[in-house]
């Protein structure tokens, strides 16, 4: 069981690296022949930096279009990035201070991911319009996250686990040196659901990680007409019009 | 003309219920076979028509990052699904704007992705017919590539770069739009988009010399093809034509004149909208496009002015430097290209220009924020220059000014309902029903501020509400150009109008103001 978990986490590492750097190396190639920013947009590239990361961190835009979804979405992304924060710590040795601090309330933060999950579905089954677009997928997704949550605040506050033994096994990991792993059965779904997580976000709708970065709509500056914007297959057509020069 | 109703104003403007195939159809006309092949289409439904729309699709897939990002990061989160005019005009879910691009996102996960492939049914992917054609037609058209719901996305997904490749699509299997291929073909052959010949500009443009002269007693000149002008002014052609948007021209005449700036409209680029956009077709949009720069060379201009439209302000301000650039020939002490907005607000703002706002005092002014200038394109120096500028030179033409809600103007602004190739008389039942949302804003600021006009600074947004109003109960003449207020209100030296003003010996000033 213990190998089968070990390969099976290797196989996950590999398929969502190299699925994630192929998708991310497909969308910078992909030439954005026009400006398309939607305005007011930055003026500068610290501007969009900064457009960048408040609705990547803050989601602005969501927040603007429907509270209910983004205090569920932002709950739910939020707490999920302590959670991950929480889960370094399987992964290194000496657990440094600030890691041991942040479990104090860290291990809290499964809780408002769940609630945060909980409202999304529940938002998905019950407004009509939002039920119109959803695709079998997109509610498995948010079952999956709930079931990882779920066994996750199982281990930590219901039926412990050995996790001195988790990080053994955790730790051998990166170094190819497969240790065993404790076979509870909450811990077994946990990372079953994790693995397959990892495997299938370079194939779906996770891709919106990247994609928020890449959109040409927020990560372009506002300066057609001071900096003359060319892509390479455009500049080509370019350089075969013979275009009419000033005499 | 299709049986349909005009919506009713909602008491409460709230999110509306779908109600399911509300809208499904034929869409707008489809073009004829003439009108495709000068634009480079085949005009026909090919034989091998489902490897040439998968072909194509990739291939744009490959050359517009837009397009290949927003297939893959859409999460279905809802966001946008109550943003779009035409869902909340018509209530077809398939308006809303993430149904929209999944009509094109289900085919892309079939075709180009793993999920698609192996399990369909679980992505909600499908396999491409002639009737998911047929449907992308239909929809497609019921987009006025207006980027609301781009503003609200959280992934910054614009539905209408989807809707643009979908067009160009279609029209690579015979399915382009009559309308705007129509147009299109106009500009190529004409030089503008009513077909209206280079004679009959000169003799429209002589007419309003002689009117000017007669209202105002001073020369304005009209120049159509005058070699050596300061500036090429580029307008839509309806601006030679109709109500209002030729008081709009008469405004930039005279502000032109006041500033000494002698400027002249070219025959053969007599159309400053680029409808290309419309069609999503880069090499057409580069095609209108070099039409500007050829009159530019010719005429020997040192400025390149655009009059009022959106579209065309959309395709200027962002596209005109890469698609028909570099403009080194030009005097680059001024943006290239530059609206004629910011060349007024320029004056204003160093009091070159005398205004009598009392001109306009018959009217309460509100102003409709056109999508494509609000929302893909800027004036001035600073962001949010392109709701400054427009409402500052209201202000400086009226006294009574008042903004409609926050939630319908500025970047939240609602499409006039008939902007991205949908002005069309066939498409009449979406425009209507499109129009609501902006509708409803007018009414309450008519009932709530005593507003009696709206001003807009797009062709296709005077167009649209001249025909909109009527529909929903208001003067068809209500809807003005900003720069007819600037034409009512400025007082040229030496024309009639100064001479009567400080004619009158008490309170020579009481009402202008530099």
């Amino acid at each position: 069981m213990s190998a089968f978990y070990a390969l099976l986490f290797t196989v996950a590492f590999l398929v969502l690296i190299i699925g994630l750097t192929k998708k991310i190396i497909q969308y910078s190639r992909v030439p954005a022949p026009l400006k398309i920013p939607v305005t007011p947009a930055p003026l500068t590239k610290g501007g969009v930096a900064i457009r960048l990361a408040k609705e990547a961190i803050l989601f602005t835009a969501l927040f603007r279009s429907n509270k209910w979804t983004w205090l569920f979405g932002w709950m739910f992304h939020m707490s999920l990035f302590i959670v991950l924060l929480n889960h370094l710590r399987f992964f290194i040795k000496d657990v440094p201070l600030p890691l041991v601090l942040l479990q104090n309330v860290g291990e809290y933060a499964a809780f408002t991911m769940f609630i945060g999950l909980t409202g999304l579905l529940v938002r998905r089954i019950f407004v009509a319009r939002v039920k119109y677009i959803s695709s079998p997928s997109d509610y498995l997704w948010l079952i999956l996250l709930m079931i990882i949550g779920l066994t996750g605040i199982v281990m930590r506050f219901i039926s412990h686990t050995d996790i001195i033994a988790v990080k053994e096994f955790s730790l051998g990991l990166l170094i190819f040196d497969w240790q065993a792993l404790p076979t509870d059965f909450p811990l077994m779904v946990h990372l079953f659901l994790v693995a397959i997580l990892m495997i299938l976000l370079p194939f779906s709708k996770l891709l919106h990680i990247p994609g928020l970065f890449f959109a040409p709509t927020r990560n372009q500056v506002d300066n057609p007409r001071e900096k003359r914007h060319i892509a390479p297959w455009a500049a080509e057509l370019d350089a075969e019009k013979n275009k009419v020069q000033p005499k | 003309m299709a049986d349909f109703e005009t919506p009713k104003f909602r008491e409460y403007p709230t999110v509306p219920l779908i109600k399911q195939d509300a809208m499904t159809g034929g869409g707008p006309f489809v073009s004829r076979a003439e009108f495709d092949t000068d634009l480079g289409y085949p005009g026909e439904l090919p034989e091998d028509w489902k490897e040439k729309t998968l072909e194509k699709m990739g291939d744009l897939l490959g050359r517009y990052r837009s397009l290949q990002v927003f297939m893959d990061s859409c999460i279905k989160c809802g966001a946008c699904t109550d943003k779009c005019h035409y869902f909340i005009g018509t209530q077809d879910p398939k308006n809303m704007p993430v149904a929209r691009q999944d009509l094109m996102r289900k085919v892309y996960r079939r075709y180009f992705t793993f999920a698609g492939k192996y399990f369909p049914k679980l992505v909600g992917a499908v396999d491409l017919t002639e009737d998911v054609l047929d449907e992308w037609y239909n929809y497609y058209h019921q987009c006025s590539q207006c980027r609301r719901c781009a503003v609200f996305c959280p992934m910054g997904i614009d539905t209408a770069e989807i809707t643009m490749a979908a067009r160009e699509i279609l029209a690579n299997v015979g399915k382009a739009q009559k309308y705007s291929n129509q147009i299109i073909q106009k500009v190529y052959k004409i030089g503008n988009n009513l077909g209206l010949p280079g004679k009959a500009l000169k003799g429209i443009l002589e007419d309003l010399e002689e009117e000017m002269e007669d209202e105002c007693g001073v020369p304005v000149k009209f120049n159509m093809d005058e070699v050596g002008c300061e500036a090429l002014l580029m307008t839509p052609s309806a601006d030679f034509f109709a109500e209002p948007h030729i008081d709009g021209l008469i405004g930039y005449g005279k502000v032109l004149h006041e500033l000494g700036i002698t400027w002249t409209v070219s025959s053969k680029a007599s159309e400053a909208a680029n409808f290309g956009l419309f069609i999503g077709s880069y090499d057409n949009i580069q095609r209108v496009s070099m039409r500007i720069r050829e009159a530019a060379i010719e005429l020997k201009v040192k400025r390149i002015i655009f009059g009022e439209c959106g579209h065309a302000w959309r395709v200027a301000y962002n596209f005109l430097n890469t698609l028909a650039g570099p403009f080194d020939f030009l005097d680059q002490n001024y943006p290239i290209p530059q609206h004629i907005l910011e060349v007024t607000y320029g004056a204003l703002q160093e009091g070159k220009l005398r205004m009598n706002k009392a001109e306009n005092d018959h009217m309460t002014m509100t102003f409709h924020d056109s999508c494509n200038i609000a929302r893909a394109s800027r004036m001035g120096d600073t962001p949010g220059g392109q709701f400054d500028i427009p409402r500052a030179v209201i202000e400086a033409s009226c006294n009574n000014y008042v903004d409609m809600d926050a939630d319908t103007i500025k970047d939240a602004t609602f499409c006039c309902g008939g902007g991205g190739g949908l002005l069309t008389d066939d498409l009449m039942e979406l425009r209507v029903k499109g129009a609501l949302p902006r509708m409803e804003a007018y009414k309450q600021v008519t009932e709530e501020s005593g507003v009696t006009n709206i001003a807009a600074i797009c062709a296709i947004c005077k167009s649209q509400f001249t025909k909109m109003l009527p529909y929903y109960g208001f003067e068809m003449d209500a809807i003005v150009s900003i720069h007819q207020l600037v034409s009512e209100a400025i007082v040229m030296t030496g024309s009639m109008q100064e001479k009567e003003l400080d004619g009158v010996e008490e309170e020579p000033e009481a009402e202008s103001e530099d």
